[in-house]
């Protein structure tokens, strides 16, 4: 077994979309035609975060890592590194801190400081085969738990352990499980929350894609500490690869004994669902998600009464997120002793971040708690694309906020990011440059939630739409200086008028931008000029005669030929004919283009 | 003429197909938004007969089968075309230039999102995220996901699409 290689192709949705799955056939299709002495085990496996340098290959127990494979490479990767051990050096990773080419992926900076627990075993199982989860120890926690543990003894491991809820709020689990399991009116019901809704934010999506027995494993343990019988895994509409592989998973744990009547011959019987969302945002919030598996619409409900208590069909409910369930089984095998060596304290563990916008390594990255934004971004992320200016990191999706670079030392743990007046969320962390507008992200913002708002409550409904109108106003250059307090004070109705997290968390973006870049909004109102040069009406180009060096490309990239020059002369942007579309200033080798402000009142 | 006796044939092969998918699923009110998610899928959209069907079905009042039918995202009552775009506007997307991506897609089929182009061949829709974000701007054209776009690449994708279509 040991000798036999093993070929890893990443079959990620983001590897996917690069084609990786052709990858994966030719491997098999060329090896199986092949005379080998030792023929290499193939397998399709789950997102290995490096999305954007996909597809990715790992050769074990050789550790090579190929990126950026194409299905034309991988005969010349059979000729000469499966048959003669030659490493193909052009498909190597190339590391951007250390501008060193990287044989062993684990080895690059991007990989490096990680610590993986909830994606452990993401990317190094075939994620449609519970052998490779048993294989890396997995239901070895459900077997302790059944054989060795009473169910206060597991509440008491997780209570122990300070884990915290992962899907944004941070409540603390074990107390949620123990004050769930104190009820005595059954059934009870295990949920997990599969609706990942936030955008920029897709590790749920990989976990359920990549390594679906962890979740149920989980869920099991779970069911097993409060007395539970039935459990529904919630899957966005969107992720159907995630719902096929749960389904795999399901099936496969009910043929091992781990799901079904009497678990492994020790009386407990659990059996698990899964529920296809209907794409709203709001059913990632937990009462609306319960109203949704009961097949009503998804609105969220006033919660006086928990839903520990009464949740799902008004009986006691456990309702957990991904990436919570991932983080079960090992707290249970190592002990909660082992989880808070890692993290800082009331944070214990890590967190997986989705580490997107403009940055250089984009993908799924898995910390401990506590590591700051700044090695996040620079380190792991590489720093911003064509190393531009930083301007602010988002996190926690439509209910978060920005954070600028005066801030960058910020340790990501629930409680800093809260009190900045940003939120974990499920883990976004979009990075922004100096071409993002700040106005024009928190209108988008405000877009977002006014299609997602439910409209139960008036506030929610109203509030946002209003802001999004004073919003839009300003980006287009008719905003006046009141208008920002008047934003603040909707952001006060709103929070405290609305019943669910969407409502309550919906001023974030808003709040958090006034505060931080309170100079970017005056420059909008008073000198009608977008400094990002995003808003269409607040911008124009000029061409600094200095830099230009009359390369002609502008004028070759400008899809409406406002752009006149000779050959090597300087060139002029004609302000009637742009339409200020930024194909210029994106393509200038010399960075000769420069942002003004808005001519449309001239 | 023809596009009535056409229309009549339609609907009746839309309640027996309807029917079909009802038997799959427990007379319960729990499994509306399933049901209905796969009429959605049989039809790419949820016609009206079906929701007669399934309020029938499963004893629901017709306001309420309305009610989540509008309610989620992922059923439509207009039909869609044979090939649906989604352009992602997730954050990621929507700061690495969605707007461009969407310009591009929409001058080259000229209509709006939401809307379906006159041969029944395409619609365009605009979607917050599908989870690829490091692939960032992203569409996706039946299950299908293209990452890194640009003007170019999507009247590459689309013109792909056409000739396969005139073959």
């Amino acid at each position: 077994m040991s000798s036999q290689r093993q070929i890893l192709v990443c079959c990620g949705t983001g590897c996917l979309a690069n084609n990786s799955y052709e990858v994966y056939l030719k491997f098999k299709d060329l090896i199986s035609n092949k005379e080998i002495q030792i023929k290499p085990i193939i397998k399709p496996t789950g997102c290995n975060g490096l999305c954007e340098k996909g597809p990715v290959v790992k050769i074990l127990p050789d550790n090579i890592s190929y990126f950026k494979v194409k299905a034309e490479d991988v005969e010349e990767i059979i000729e000469e590194t499966i048959v003669k051990g030659k490493i193909i050096d052009r498909l190597l990773y190339f590391d951007t801190n250390t501008k060193n080419k990287i044989t062993d992926h684990k080895n690059a900076t991007f990989y490096k400081n990680q610590h993986k627990i909830a994606i452990r075993n993401i990317g190094e199982i075939d994620p449609s085969k519970i052998e490779d989860y048993i294989e890396r120890d997995g239901y070895a926690a459900l077997k302790k738990v059944l054989f060795t543990m009473k169910p206060e003894e597991v509440l008491e491991q997780v209570d122990k352990s300070n884990l915290r809820g992962r899907g944004g709020g941070g409540f603390p689990t074990g107390l949620k499980w123990k004050t769930c399991a104190k009820y005595n009116h059954y059934p009870k019901y295990v949920i997990c929350n599969g609706d990942e809704g936030d955008p920029g934010a897709f590790m749920d999506r990989s976990i359920m894609e990549g390594d679906p027995n962890t979740v149920i494993e989980g869920m099991i343990i779970c069911a097993y500490a409060i007395g539970a019988n039935q459990g529904y895994l919630y899957i966005r509409d969107e992720y159907e690869l995630a719902r096929k592989n749960m389904q795999i998973a399901i099936n496969s744990a009910r043929e091992y004994g781990y799901l079904g009547k009497n678990i492994l011959g020790r009386g407990l019987n659990f059996d698990l669902e899964i529920v296809r969302g209907g794409g709203a945002f709001v059913c990632g919030e937990s009462s609306a998600l319960m109203a949704s598996i009961q097949g009503k619409v998804g609105e969220p409900r006033a919660k006086y009464i928990r839903s520990v208590e009464r949740g799902l069909w008004d009986q006691p409910t456990i309702l957990n997120n991904v990436e919570t369930w991932a983080n079960i089984p090992p707290i249970i095998s190592y002990g909660p002793d082992w989880f808070k060596e890692i993290g800082i304290k009331n944070n214990f563990g890590t967190k997986v971040f989705s580490l997107v916008g403009k940055v250089k390594n984009t993908g799924l990255v898995e910390v401990p708690m506590g590591s700051s934004l700044r090695s996040l971004v620079f380190e792991i992320g590489g720093g911003v694309i064509k190393d531009k200016k930083f301007k602010a990191v988002q996190t926690g999706g439509p209910s978060g906020g920005c954070i600028p670079k005066e801030h960058l030392d910020i340790s990501l743990d629930f409680d800093s990011l809260n009190e900045i007046g940003s939120m974990m969320g499920s883990g976004g962390v979009i990075v922004m440059d100096e071409n993002t507008c700040m106005v024009e992200v928190a209108r988008y913002y405000m877009e977002f939630l006014s299609e997602e708002s439910c409209g139960k409550c008036t506030t929610c409904r109203e509030g946002i739409k209003l802001m999004l109108d004073i919003l839009t106003n300003i980006t287009k250059g008719n905003g006046k200086e009141e208008d920002l307090d008047l934003l603040l004070g909707i952001c006060d109705t709103v929070e405290k008028g609305s019943l669910c997290g969407l409502g309550q968390t919906a001023p974030n973006p808003v709040r958090t931008t006034i505060k931080f870049f309170r100079d970017e909004y005056l420059e909008h109102i008073n000198n009608h000029k977008c400094p990002a040069g995003v808003c269409k009406n607040l911008t124009s180009y000029q061409i600094n005669s200095e830099a230009c060096i009359g390369c002609g490309i502008c004028k070759k990239k400008c899809p409406v030929d406002a752009i006149t020059g000779e050959n090597k002369k300087l060139h002029v942007i004609h302000q009637d004919i742009c339409i200020t579309c930024g194909e210029c200033y994106e393509n200038c080798p010399t960075n000769a283009i420069e942002i003004g402000g808005g001519i449309f009142e001239s | 003429m023809t596009e009535v006796i056409a229309l009549e044939t339609k609907t009746e092969m839309s309640i027996q197909n309807t029917k079909k998918i009802l038997e799959k699923y427990p007379k319960d009110k729990r499994y509306t938004l399933a049901i209905l998610q796969d009429i959605q899928r049989n039809y790419d959209y949820i016609p009206k007969e079906a929701i007669w069907e399934v309020s029938n079905y499963i004893e629901s009042p017709l306001s309420e089968v309305y009610t989540i039918a509008t309610f989620y995202k992922a059923l439509s009552l207009k039909p869609k075309g044979k090939y649906v775009i989604k352009v992602c506007n997730g954050t990621a997307c929507h700061i690495r230039g969605s707007d461009k991506v969407l310009d591009a897609i929409k001058s080259s089929l000229n209509i709006q999102p939401g809307e379906t182009s006159e041969d029944g061949l395409f619609s365009i829709e605009i979607v917050n995220c599908v989870g690829a974000c490091a692939l960032a701007p992203v569409m996706v054209i039946n299950d299908k996901y293209y990452g890194n776009m640009t003007k170019d690449k999507v009247h590459q994708v689309l013109d792909e699409i056409r000739r396969s279509q005139n073959e």
